[in-house]
């Protein structure tokens, strides 16, 4: 069954079987393996993408579902050499040590400061609860998805600044 | 992890979606968000010849105030009850419910009906529509049927809708007059099924409870009504013995069963402190809101 879909931006299409899932057509057909697969039971997050904005767990839909959306993921983060947002807070953070969730942190971190740019920590604390990190206790992955929060905030106030570039690539 | 394989179909209209329920029968299972579906499929506890996607079928994804019912359409997701403004003023119970559904990732997915229709003994909005005393809106190519919520739930995943038909709304009452409603939820992590919840809704008149209705989440087969503990409730004015009572009479209505959130006895005490927290709870809204 066909199947096509814009991803970061691109159209892509494949031909798939209707029972596989968006996951496995990411990492298999498209070759995009930044999207992971942890527990494969819509436990854990690791392979959230986001659907037209909105972060859902891509182990949880089925390929064939996602014909004519728009999917991101965490390949689409970074635009022409340029870290976004989320992706500088999670270095200067220190938001990952294995770095297996991050993909899913970092997603739904960019959707949460594009619905809410100034969140709270218990709203951070809220957006992230989908997704489990068996490393970090999250400090440092709230302290990441803040420090973009404030870095966004910092090139709206002064747009010529030198993170600009940065932010305008998570958008 | 991949489920059985099968044939799919995203029909464009509700006709087409009814005709192809027609032919295939109880082969074909009818998919909205998928967010209980696939995860079935995918350990194989459903393997239905063809999957019946109806996730593009236009303006279902609505909710709306209607003459006396606020409807929610079999699309709208748990994500879109939680940012009602609707609901806010309507049915504010609902929004209080949504909050404890899964997580917010699968809330981006999953749809209100088809948890209804799943009907998983744990499933949190089959209570709700208990307490509100919903009415369920099933269509099929031989036309409409509205089904009460109460009795809709035959056992565990077991539902009187049939396999020809699709839920195409839920509605909810809305009262002219002082309501309000609770939902509590014991769970042991963000995303784990209810331990045990219970969704509670009261009418007022004047010092007295006009109607109250009581839904109980994962201590039984189905999503279950404290029928005795509502009849209690009707005509009487809520002083603290008649709560107690109430929740005493709800915990008798409920069969919990021991596992590893907790024991029978346990469950059973948490529904009898909950209803009386819930009663508590939405007795107080229903005085703050202006009739």
């Amino acid at each position: 069954m066909k199947v096509s879909l814009k991803v970061n931006g691109a159209e892509r299409s494949g031909d798939v079987e209707p029972r596989v899932l968006l996951v496995d057509f990411l990492r298999t057909n498209l070759r995009l393996t930044g999207t992971h697969i942890g527990c494969d039971t819509s436990s854990c997050g690791a392979c959230t993408v986001l659907i037209d904005g909105e972060p859902v767990k891509s182990c949880t839909v089925l390929a064939v579902q996602a014909t004519g959306r728009s999917i991101s993921t965490v390949e689409g983060l970074a635009q022409g050499g340029n870290l976004s947002p989320v992706q500088v807070g999670f270095h200067e953070e220190h938001g990952l040590q294995c770095g297996f969730c991050t993909p899913g942190m970092m997603l739904v971190g960019t959707a949460l400061l594009e619905r809410n740019p100034n969140p709270s920590e218990d709203d951070i604390r809220w957006a992230i609860s989908g997704n489990i990190c068996r490393c970090t206790g999250y400090m440092n992955i709230v302290k990441a998805i803040k420090h973009a929060a404030a870095m966004r905030d910092a090139s709206q106030a002064a747009p010529q600044e030198s993170h600009a570039a940065a932010a305008a690539g998570g958008e | 992890m991949f489920p059985a394989a099968f044939d799919y179909r995203a029909p464009t209209t509700l006709d087409e979606a009814l005709s192809i329920l027609t032919q295939h029968g109880d082969a074909a299972k009818v998919m909205a968000g998928g967010q209980s579906l696939i995860p079935l499929l995918k350990l194989r506890f459903a393997s239905p010849e063809l999957v019946v996607d109806i996730g593009r079928l236009p303006a279902l994804n609505t909710i709306k105030r209607d003459d006396g019912y606020v409807t929610i359409g079999a699309l709208a997701r748990h994500v879109d009850v939680e940012r009602s403004k609707e609901l806010a003023t309507s049915a504010p119970m609902m929004i209080e419910a949504a909050h404890w559904i899964a997580d917010p990732l699968v809330r981006n997915r999953g749809t209100v009906v088809g948890s209804v229709c799943h009907a998983d003994p744990a499933g949190d909005w089959g209570s709700v529509m208990l307490a509100y005393g919903a009415d369920l809106v099933a269509r099929s190519q031989t036309g409409e049927r509205v089904l009460h919520a109460d009795g809709f739930f035959e056992g565990p995943f077991t539902t009187t809708l049939r396999p020809d038909e699709v839920m195409t709304e839920i509605r909810i009452p809305v009262r002219k007059g002082r309501s309000g409603g609770a939902y509590l939820k014991l769970e042991r992590k963000v995303g784990d099924f209810a331990t045990v919840a219970v969704a509670v809704q009261v009418e007022l008149d004047g010092n007295k409870i006009a109607s109250a209705g009581i839904g109980l989440t994962a201590v039984g087969p189905h999503n279950l009504k404290a029928t005795e503990a509502e009849k209690f409730l009707h005509g009487k004015e809520p002083s603290d013995e008649v709560i107690a009572e109430a929740a005493r009479l709800a915990a008798g209505a409920a069969e919990p069963k021991d596992d590893l959130r907790g024991s029978a006895a346990y469950k059973k005490d948490v529904v009898r402190v909950f209803v009386q927290r819930g009663l508590r709870t939405a007795i107080g809204r229903a005085r703050e809101v202006r009739a």
